[in-house]
């Protein structure tokens, strides 16, 4: 037997309540997955950051010194880095100082890590933060429009040129794209700065050499998904309300194409907060990235450790506020997620 | 192979030609030029002697260029190598372990995917030095999350399948499920996708390169080349480039090979999310009408009462093509008339792929905008269908005209609130207040046996059972007071005892309004009781156009009878097998009785889908 045909008599009070704490528990243990999610996330994220130094083949503070340090510099800096301690012992000091907000102090520069990171991390989560406005404002109308233009059209096939000119933008890398904007902009325009970060005029070129590839990749997201809203039956009825189109195009299409391209758009997102790494690099701007490239090249443990955990921490914080607008906005997240 | 044929193929054998003709042979032409230093040369801009420039040693760009496609491609086929052959091991173990560990692992996996490779492949550089074996190594391990999945999926579409099922029963150990049943038939999207994935590592590597933590100097590949470059860009753009257009070129051949590899065009372009699944269930040709289909069974009820003008919407000479894909098109419904006079109530029966949703969807001016629509007249009313339509006209058809279709889940907005979608004709077109239009919603929804409807307009369809929905549905086509009702199909995917309750929701409607309905079925019992006048729609024809009351005594042509003959009544003998719908013989040598192989589908169909 199928399923029993439900009734429509009204609903008793007790039942509603019912029904609305049905909705409580199903967003509650989806609250609790995710937070279960969370925390291990963060677990691993530690234990990386905090076992990177110790999978360093070798002897690590020798390889940040340099073969002609001396033996006792090598020594003094062990132990300041507590890494002459049994390894429990190091990884307590290590969580107890992450709760204190202590991250150590650089080998190189001798600098402390948290206060260089957080004099870096506000330019880096700007130009991230721009990078992804920028990509997702430019990809909505591209993918919409393309989907709108692909289906209008007899034969119904993709516009060559736009799907063309978006698989170039998705398919250069980033810091060619960058040099090709330098080129353009800075070199043979002479309009933009090609390096440097504070007036508004320097931040259009990373920004454009962060965002233009994820815009295009999200473009194409959305047009596969407007084009499967286009197709779909309830836009049939929208049309044969005889809607203004558009009223059609954002009442009814626009609210159903949202969910799939935040959740493109989130992985985009945490892709965005590592790309500003080669960004930074190219442009020369004083991030974090700049700063973990130059760790890494000069071996400076301790701020390679301070950097990738701020870098995964981001992440991570990107994929949860993702997760949370998607509750918001798409009612049915909570329930297709179990 | 066919597959190779393509201008993808072309271009993939011979990109991949040109890149091995490079790497091959390279060194040895442009070596000593890439090597060659010369002082007066430094910093020489492109031009005709040295097409990309020349750098602070005054060596030849476009020479090491070339030189580095060896280093460029062998580092990008190591990683690829590491992080495929990871992934595979990763992924088939996985599919292949008890439920607990199995989790376990793919979680780990997607909280790993869940950080951006470059900063997993920053993680490993850490470890393994800023050299060209460390980056080959940290490219490779942060590539194996990402191919374990795919290949975990892969697998688990293939393992679920009935003959590999079968295989377990009969004691196939899962090693040999493994490696007879599911590599093989994963082994060409896993080649789609490790090409579209070398295609991925090639850019990476260039990446970690141009960062300086990949290739050290002296050695060089196509990345150590942009990162040296792009310090000179004002003097020589060309530098910085001029690797980048082998960067891309390269990408693009990956991306070709993975293109041509695929067994649908697209596929392979569209890389990681969508490819592999699609290829394991390839989709068959699309239906295309017999284009013989007349001369076997030519019309013989085309009469169409109501053809005289008194209609209230009317087609004659009605076809609607598609393109082909291949250049042509496919005419899917030729020369039908059709007609609806107010009030009537007109059913359009036939079997899946007969024209008759084609056919309802043209009356309605709603067909799919690559549909090719040609017709005599086409007109609901006074408005022509057949030209672009007035602001007023468009007004008009908005609230004379509803449609139900036959899925309620999918014919609702999933996104919008049942009260916005109930109201928006009313607020848009009739021009009531907010409080007007949602009072007109509220009665409609009461009309169609909806309790509380106040509550309900606030809630998402999702929230209703299929047959409200599809009461909701046949509501909200009832609130601006239409003339005519289209209803495609709007009972097949609804219990017997729901299709009951709408159908007779409808009739309540059309008694209490005089609307018109046209109702859409492939179910000759239902249609020929509920309606006025039945018209038979087969392989985009009608072949027969009939009063409903008269149906078992007037239908003249074989394939009307044969539906009609397969529905069960009292006077049914139940040992015999249904009757047969032949519709490759001629009206003459109808044999209703006689189970045939090959041509049971349309009945098995009707009888299974008539209501007892």
């Amino acid at each position: 037997m199928g399923t029993a045909p439900r009734t429509h008599r009204p609903m008793a009070p007790v039942a509603a309540i019912a029904r609305f704490n049905d909705r409580l528990s199903l967003r509650g243990s989806f609250a609790i997955r995710r937070s279960g999610r969370l925390v291990a996330s963060l677990l691993i994220v530690v234990l990386a950051s905090f076992f990177v130094v110790h999978l360093v083949p070798g002897d690590a503070v020798r390889a940040a010194l340099g073969p002609t340090a001396p033996v006792g510099l090598v020594e003094n800096t062990r132990a300041d880095l507590g890494l002459d301690k049994p390894l429990p012992q190091q990884f307590t000091d290590y969580v107890g100082g992450l709760f204190r907000g202590d991250l150590g102090t650089s080998i190189q520069s001798r600098q402390d890590v948290a206060e260089v990171i957080t004099s870096r991390f506000p330019t880096t989560l700007t130009l991230a933060t721009l990078g992804f406005a920028v990509a997702l404002v430019g990809a909505l109308p591209l993918g919409m429009g393309a989907a709108l233009i692909a289906r209008s059209t007899k034969g119904g096939s993709a516009n060559p040129v736009i799907s063309g000119g978006l698989g170039v933008l998705i398919a250069i890398p980033d810091f060619l794209l960058s040099a090709i904007l330098i080129a353009v902009f800075s070199v043979w325009l002479a309009v933009l700065p090609p390096a440097g970060w504070g007036d508004p005029g320097s931040l259009v070129l990373p920004v454009l050499g962060l965002s233009l590839g994820p815009m295009a990749y999200l473009a194409r997201i959305v047009q596969v998904e407007m084009i499967k809203v286009l197709d779909s039956t309830y836009m049939t009825t929208a049309k044969a309300k005889r809607l203004p189109q558009r009223i059609v195009l954002f009442r009814h299409a626009l609210p159903n194409i949202v969910t799939a391209t935040l959740t493109v758009g989130g992985l985009l997102l945490s892709g965005l907060t590592a790309g500003t790494v080669i960004i930074e690099t190219v442009f020369a701007v004083p991030g974090m990235g700049t700063t973990l490239i130059s760790a890494v090249q000069t071996k400076d443990y301790p701020m390679i450790q301070g950097v990738v955990l701020v870098f995964a921490l981001m992440v991570l914080g990107v994929n949860l506020l993702v997760d949370l607008i998607l509750i918001t906005v798409d009612p049915r997240t909570s329930i297709s997620e179990g | 192979m066919k597959r190779f044929v393509g201008p993808a193929g072309l271009t993939a054998i011979l990109g991949t030609a040109v890149l091995m003709v490079i790497a091959f042979a390279g060194p040895g032409i442009w070596g000593e030029a890439a090597t060659a230093r010369s002082v007066p040369d430094r910093w020489t801009p492109a031009g005709a002697e040295f097409l990309f420039g020349t750098d602070d040693l005054g060596r030849d760009i476009f020479a090491r260029v070339m030189v580095a496609t060896r280093m460029s491609l062998l580092l990008t086929l190591g990683a690829t190598a590491i992080g495929v052959t990871g992934g595979v091991i990763v992924g088939l173990t996985a599919s292949i372990l008890p439920k607990y560990p199995r989790r376990i692992l793919i979680w780990l996996m997607d909280m790993l995917l869940a950080f951006p490779w470059l900063l997993l492949v920053l993680f490993f550089t850490v470890i393994w030095g800023a050299t060209a074996t460390g980056a080959m190594f940290a490219i490779g391990l942060a590539g194996i999350p990402n191919l374990t999945r795919l290949v975990y999926n892969l697998a688990s579409s293939v393992s679920g399948q009935d003959y590999v099922r079968a295989a377990r029963v009969v004691g196939v150990g899962p090693l040999g499920v493994l490696f007879r049943h599911i590599l093989p038939n994963i082994a060409n999207p896993l080649l789609v996708q490790v090409s579209a994935s070398a295609s991925v590592t090639l850019l990476s590597f260039a990446g970690l390169s141009f960062l300086g933590l990949g290739v050290q100097a002296p050695a060089y590949d196509w990345g150590r080349l942009i990162n040296e470059g792009i310090g000179h860009i004002y003097t020589n753009p060309m530098a910085a480039i001029g690797p980048g257009v082998a960067i891309v070129f390269a990408g693009l051949v990956f991306t070709m090979i993975a293109e041509a590899l695929a067994d649908r065009p697209g596929q392979g372009l569209r890389g990681v999310a969508a490819a592999g699944r699609a290829s394991l269930f390839p989709r068959g040709p699309g239906r295309k009408t017999r284009s013989d289909a007349a001369a076997v069974a030519p019309p013989v009820g085309g009469v169409d009462p109501g053809g005289d003008g008194t209609a209230l919407a009317q087609v004659t000479d009605l076809s609607v093509s598609f393109p082909d894909g291949e250049g042509g098109f496919v005419e899917r419904v030729r020369g039908v008339n059709l007609s609806v006079r107010p009030g009537e109530i007109v059913g359009i029966v036939g079997e899946s792929g007969s024209g008759k949703s084609l056919t309802a969807m043209a009356l309605a001016g709603l067909s799919d905008d690559r549909a090719i629509v040609k017709a005599r007249t086409r007109r609901f009313d006074d408005i022509d269908l057949g030209t672009p339509l007035s602001r007023k006209e468009g007004k008009r058809l908005g609230t004379e005209l509803g449609i139900v279709f036959q899925d309620p889940l999918t014919s609702l907005n999933p996104a919008l609130r049942i009260g916005r979608q109930l109201t928006e004709v009313s607020r848009t077109h009739l021009g009531m207040s907010r409080e007007e239009a949602r009072q007109r919603a509220e009665s409609g929804l009461d009309a169609v046996g909806i309790a509380e409807p106040r509550r309900r307009l606030k809630d998402y369809p999702h929230e209703f059972s299929g047959g409200m929905r599809q009461r909701a549905m046949i509501g909200m086509a009832l609130t601006a007071g239409p003339r005519l009702i289209i209803a495609d199909e709007p009972t097949t995917a609804l219990d017997v005892t729901v299709q009951k309750q709408v159908l007779d929701v409808l009739h309540r409607a059309q008694r209490a309004t005089d609307t018109a309905i046209v109702l859409i079925s492939h179910d000759v019992a239902l249609v020929s009781g509920f309606c006025d006048r039945v018209v038979v729609m087969k392989d985009g024809e009608v072949v027969e156009n009939l009063d409903a009351r008269r149906i078992r005594e007037e239908a003249r042509h074989p394939y009307t009878r044969g539906l009609i003959a397969c529905l069960p009544d009292m006077r049914s003998d139940r040992t015999r097998p249904l009757p047969v719908i032949d519709d490759r013989s001629g009206p003459g040598e109808q044999d209703a009785g006689t189970p045939e192989v090959g041509a049971v589908s349309g009945a098995v169909r009707a009888g299974e889908e008539s209501p007892l």
